[in-house]
């Protein structure tokens, strides 16, 4: 078969060059350090973390157990070559072996992920594995209107199997839907007949599950969840957090909260899987007071385990995404997961209380996706959000115009901006295309956003 | 113990004076600001009728003292004559005054000033000169310097030092300050002033008034052997051990012949015709001279780090490759070049500016370059492919020693219109790219350019800019922030006469 002769060949070309040596030495290390650190002896602070009590739910159709940690492929490690940013396999390849090594048997990718290159940089690592241990969810990601024609979704669809280097998926998503309202629903899948040729698939066995992720109009969220009769939707994927459990509208009226998707899916029983848990980073980059409170209440456990605990204790989530980027945060979310203890009523309203504090904080909700980039005229929008929002998070926001806090801060944040982007990359030069506008699954209003931090420093600026 | 105490206040002087072109926070201006403003020909240009006269009562009173204490150039000199005498001892000798020269250097540079030809006082003037050396050749290693500290500030998640752009801002101007640096090391390791003494319109004019100076070195013949020591140690070689005279006009009281002399038949003393047999005068100044081995070594760095710097060259960040490409901007051809607000109009740029690089070197948002046109060389103009003359920063009127640029307020600098924008249809996004634009718009601080429709009939089409020449200060914000590249769709022509608006 084609297909076998492209397996073998992957493969020996990716144990020519990696080593699966490597790989495995390091989910060793990774293991027995903690016990024989000479300095602290065995009163280490961090415990080995169990491999055996991971937490998993069971699919309602399928039966499979899956994992209450995913993994989320989109924010994969990178490094330099040439000056570029290339995904680092090795380091990937080490992430993964830790994960599976530990519980973790869902993996999310999509074929727009890490400028194109999160399919097979997973692919790769997963093949290391065998096959039915493990849920590889990927997703039909014709965003842009020039893959909206069959051929071209189809061609996407087809590619994902050869990057992934499988020839069936367990988890296949519509991608982003609610982002371009009832047209790009249309466009994407209804018309060019791409939903009923996957509804065609899944019946072929090539995908088990069927489902789709939501952004943005509630409109289109509605209407897929009206039609489940005929669809019957296996699975779908929403945004739940603390945070956005009752503030999500509040946030940006284009949004709706999570408490309402969540309850729909349940009334349907539809089993839930949660994306941006932790709102990319935001929910443990935290304002210092919301932090305090949160370490004070529970000293051992990070500020990130609240938001998965929070994920986790809504019984018919399937699975909990989390983008680990770093060993770091894979052994915490791990930690967080195995074994799962879910929050009590009293821990929710905390979380509860939490959020109404944090929405005194005025960030802006960007995740870091990167979904808006490159833009044309070369601005860092994601570093731009992100230098604005640590500031806030930091008391770096200048108010006033006089005194010394106000000409530290100001400081602080006019330098920590020219770090954070280069000049050139900065709001200044944002001309308000909005071509980034349509692309971002938080509804940001990019360029308005832009230019209201390019007149906070431009104002910074003039009064010295 | 006045040697000591001529070269403790040098080093100092010196060191200040490099800072002043090195240090880019403006701390230094704040204290020591007035080290420019006390320099000669800068003085003269801007007029300053109390500093002129000040120099001139010192040479009066002491001799040439400027030229050992207060001319940057000159001190540089010393030390490079320093070197050459650990290099060979007893080098100097002494040779007649070559007035021809001096004085057709003079009268270059009076004409220079008359006919506003600035490129010859520029070449001329001595602290301009020095200023000039530290500015292309020093301060790239002094930045280069705080940027690695910014680097370890960061890894600190300190804000004690900001990154700063390094970028050549003058071939040209480069090449004289090099070629200047040679001539002079070599000149003054090999007989100390040559130039201060032959060419320097500055030391001609000063050792005019000190021929007539009360304070001055003076030979007691009854004392003097003629063994000539004190010549063979004359670094401006003005003393004549036979006949036993000193030429005043060039003598820049640097009291080494004092400690030379083995009979101490030299002493610095008020003007006697004749010495009485006992002179034992002790020196007038009152001073402290200790400290001066440390400066000397001080100085010695200084001097050696200049040297070094010669081959350092400007660097830039490379941008990070997950990014759109941005493509450098270039400068357009500008009819009628800018030179920054208090400038006044190019023909006062042109009459007064020495080319000191002061301005060029304290301009923070990179807009201030040395000219490369021969009649105006090495004085600065403005251009905005960098950064913009921003609404708050008055920094180079603050340090114009020339009254090229002259002092004023950011409220009257937002008033000044020192060009206007002109718009260049091909380049304009909108209408190339067929995109919402409108950031010229967005960033003029006068609220001179509105966005109207390309097409008058039709209230839908895309908005081009139209500028209000009459509002427009020039300042470059639109040019800077064009996003059209390399060339902007919108920059600045200068008004050869600046007006308040």
């Amino acid at each position: 078969m084609k297909h076998e002769d492209n397996k073998g060949l992957n493969r020996r070309d990716f144990l020519k060059r990696m080593g699966i040596g490597a790989s495995v030495l390091g989910v060793g290390l990774a293991g027995c350090d903690s016990k024989s650190n000479v300095v602290t002896g065995n009163r280490t602070a961090l415990p080995e973390i169990p491999t055996d009590k991971m937490e998993y739910r069971t699919n309602p159709k399928t039966g499979d157990k899956v994992s209450l940690l995913g993994y989320g492929c989109m924010r994969w490690p990178t490094i330099k070559e040439d000056g570029n940013d290339v995904i680092d396999q090795e380091t990937v390849n080490r992430l993964v072996d830790t994960a599976i090594a530990h519980g973790v048997n869902y993996f999310d990718t999509s074929p727009a992920y890490c400028k194109g290159f999160s399919e097979r940089a997973t692919g790769i690592a997963l093949k290391r594995h065998p096959r039915e241990s493990i849920y590889i969810a990927t997703k039909l990601s014709n965003f842009s209107p020039s893959t909206w024609s069959r051929k071209a979704s189809m061609e996407m669809y087809h590619n994902s199997f050869k990057e992934l280097q499988v020839d069936y998926i367990d988890y296949l998503l519509l991608h982003g839907i609610g982002m371009g309202g009832m047209e790009a629903l249309n466009g994407r899948y209804i018309d060019n007949g791409m939903l009923d040729f996957l509804l065609k698939e899944r019946e072929a066995g090539r995908i088990r599950n069927l489902g789709f992720s939501y952004h943005g109009d509630i409109e289109v969220f509605d209407y897929l969840l009206s039609k489940h009769d005929e669809y019957k939707w296996d699975f779908v994927q929403i945004q739940l957090n603390y945070l956005d459990w009752k503030h999500a509208k509040e946030i940006n009226p284009r949004n709706t909260n999570a408490e309402y998707l969540y309850n729909e899916l349940a009334k349907r029983k539809i089993p839930a899987v949660i994306m941006e848990p932790l709102l990319g980073g935001r929910l443990s980059n935290l304002h210092d007071h919301v932090v305090t409170r949160l370490k004070q209440a529970e000293p051992d456990r990070s500020v990130a385990s609240w938001a998965f605990r929070y994920a986790g204790t809504h019984p018919d989530v399937l699975t909990v995404l989390s983008g680990m980027t770093y060993m770091e945060h894979l052994e915490d979310n791990l930690r967080t997961y195995a074994p799962f203890k879910p929050l009590t009523d009293e821990e929710m309203d905390f979380l509860y209380t939490t959020a109404d504090l944090m929405m005194q904080y005025p960030t802006i909700p960007c995740n870091d996706c990167k979904y808006c980039m490159p833009c044309p005229y070369g601005i860092d929008i994601p570093a731009i959000l992100l230098h604005y929002n640590k500031c806030i998070n930091e008391g770096n926001i200048p108010e006033g115009h006089d005194g010394e806090e106000y000409r530290k801060a100001r400081h602080a944040f006019l330098v920590g901006y020219d770090r954070s982007v280069p000049r050139l990359r900065q709001a200044s030069h944002c001309i308000g295309c909005n071509q980034c506008g349509p692309h971002c699954p938080q509804s940001i209003d990019i360029p308005s956003e832009l230019h209201r931090i390019d007149a906070f420093v431009e104002n910074l600026k003039q009064n010295a | 113990m006045l040697k000591r105490l001529r070269q403790t206040v040098a080093v100092a002087v010196i060191v200040l004076i490099s800072l002043l072109f090195l240090d880019f926070t403006g701390t230094v201006h704040q204290w020591f600001g007035w080290l420019a403003k006390i320099q000669f020909l800068p003085a003269l240009l801007a007029l300053n009728v109390g500093v002129i006269a000040g120099l001139i009562v010192l040479t009066l009173l002491f001799g040439r003292l400027y030229c050992s204490v207060i001319c940057p150039l000159g001190i540089m000199q010393d030390g490079f004559g320093w070197l050459g005498k650990k290099a060979r001892k007893n080098r100097y000798r002494y040779s007649p005054a070559k007035n021809i020269l001096r004085y057709t250097m003079l009268a270059i540079m009076a004409a220079g000033i008359i006919l506003g030809i600035g490129s010859l006082v520029a070449l001329l003037a001595p602290y301009s000169a020095y200023g000039r050396m530290v500015q292309s050749l020093l301060s790239p290693l002094w930045q280069w310097g705080n940027n690695l500290l910014a680097g370890w500030a960061e890894e600190h998640d300190s804000y004690a030092f900001a990154n700063v752009d390094i970028w050549m801002r003058g071939t040209a101007t480069l090449a004289v300050a090099t070629v200047t640096l040679i001539i002079l090391a070599i000149l003054a390791w090999r007989n100390g002033r040559t130039y201060c003494n032959t060419i320097c319109p500055v030391g001609t004019v000063l050792g005019f008034f000190a021929r007539f100076s009360w304070f001055k070195p003076v030979i007691d013949t009854s004392k003097c052997n003629g063994c000539g020591l004190c010549a063979r140690n004359c670094k401006a070689a003005c003393i004549d051990s036979k006949t036993h005279s000193i030429d005043y006009s060039r003598c820049v009281d640097c009291m080494d012949c004092l400690e030379k002399c083995h009979q101490g038949a030299i002493s610095y003393t008020r003007r006697r015709t004749v010495a009485p047999a006992d002179t034992t005068a002790e020196p007038t100044l009152a001073g402290d001279g200790a400290k001066t081995d440390a400066s000397r070594r001080q100085f010695l760095g200084v001097t050696a780090t200049i040297a070094a710097t010669a081959t350092v060259k400007a660097q830039e960040k490379t941008v990070d490759g997950g990014l759109a490409v941005i493509a450098d901007k270039k400068i357009p051809v500008r009819h009628t070049r800018i030179v920054p607000p208090g400038a006044v109009s190019l023909r006062n740029m042109a009459s007064h500016c020495t080319a000191c690089q002061l301005c060029v070197s304290v301009c923070p948002n990179g807009v201030l370059r040395p000219s490369t046109d021969i009649l105006t060389l090495m004085q600065p103009e403005s251009s905005y492919e960098r950064g913009y003359c921003r609404p708050e920063c008055t920094k180079c009127s603050e340090v114009c020693p020339a009254g090229a640029i002259r002092p004023l307020t950011s409220a009257e600098k937002s008033a000044t219109q020192i060009g206007h924008a002109v718009w260049v249809k091909d380049n304009c996004v909108p209408l190339t790219d067929g995109v919402e634009c409108g950031n010229c718009a967005r960033h003029c601080p006068t609220g001179a350019i509105s966005m109207v429709p390309s097409d008058a009939s039709n209230p839908d089409s895309v908005k081009i800019p139209v500028v209000n020449t009459e509002r427009c200060i020039g300042c470059g914000a639109c040019e800077n922030l064009c996003p059209s590249r390399p060339f902007s769709a919108i920059y600045v022509e200068g008004h050869e006469v600046h007006r308040t608006i």
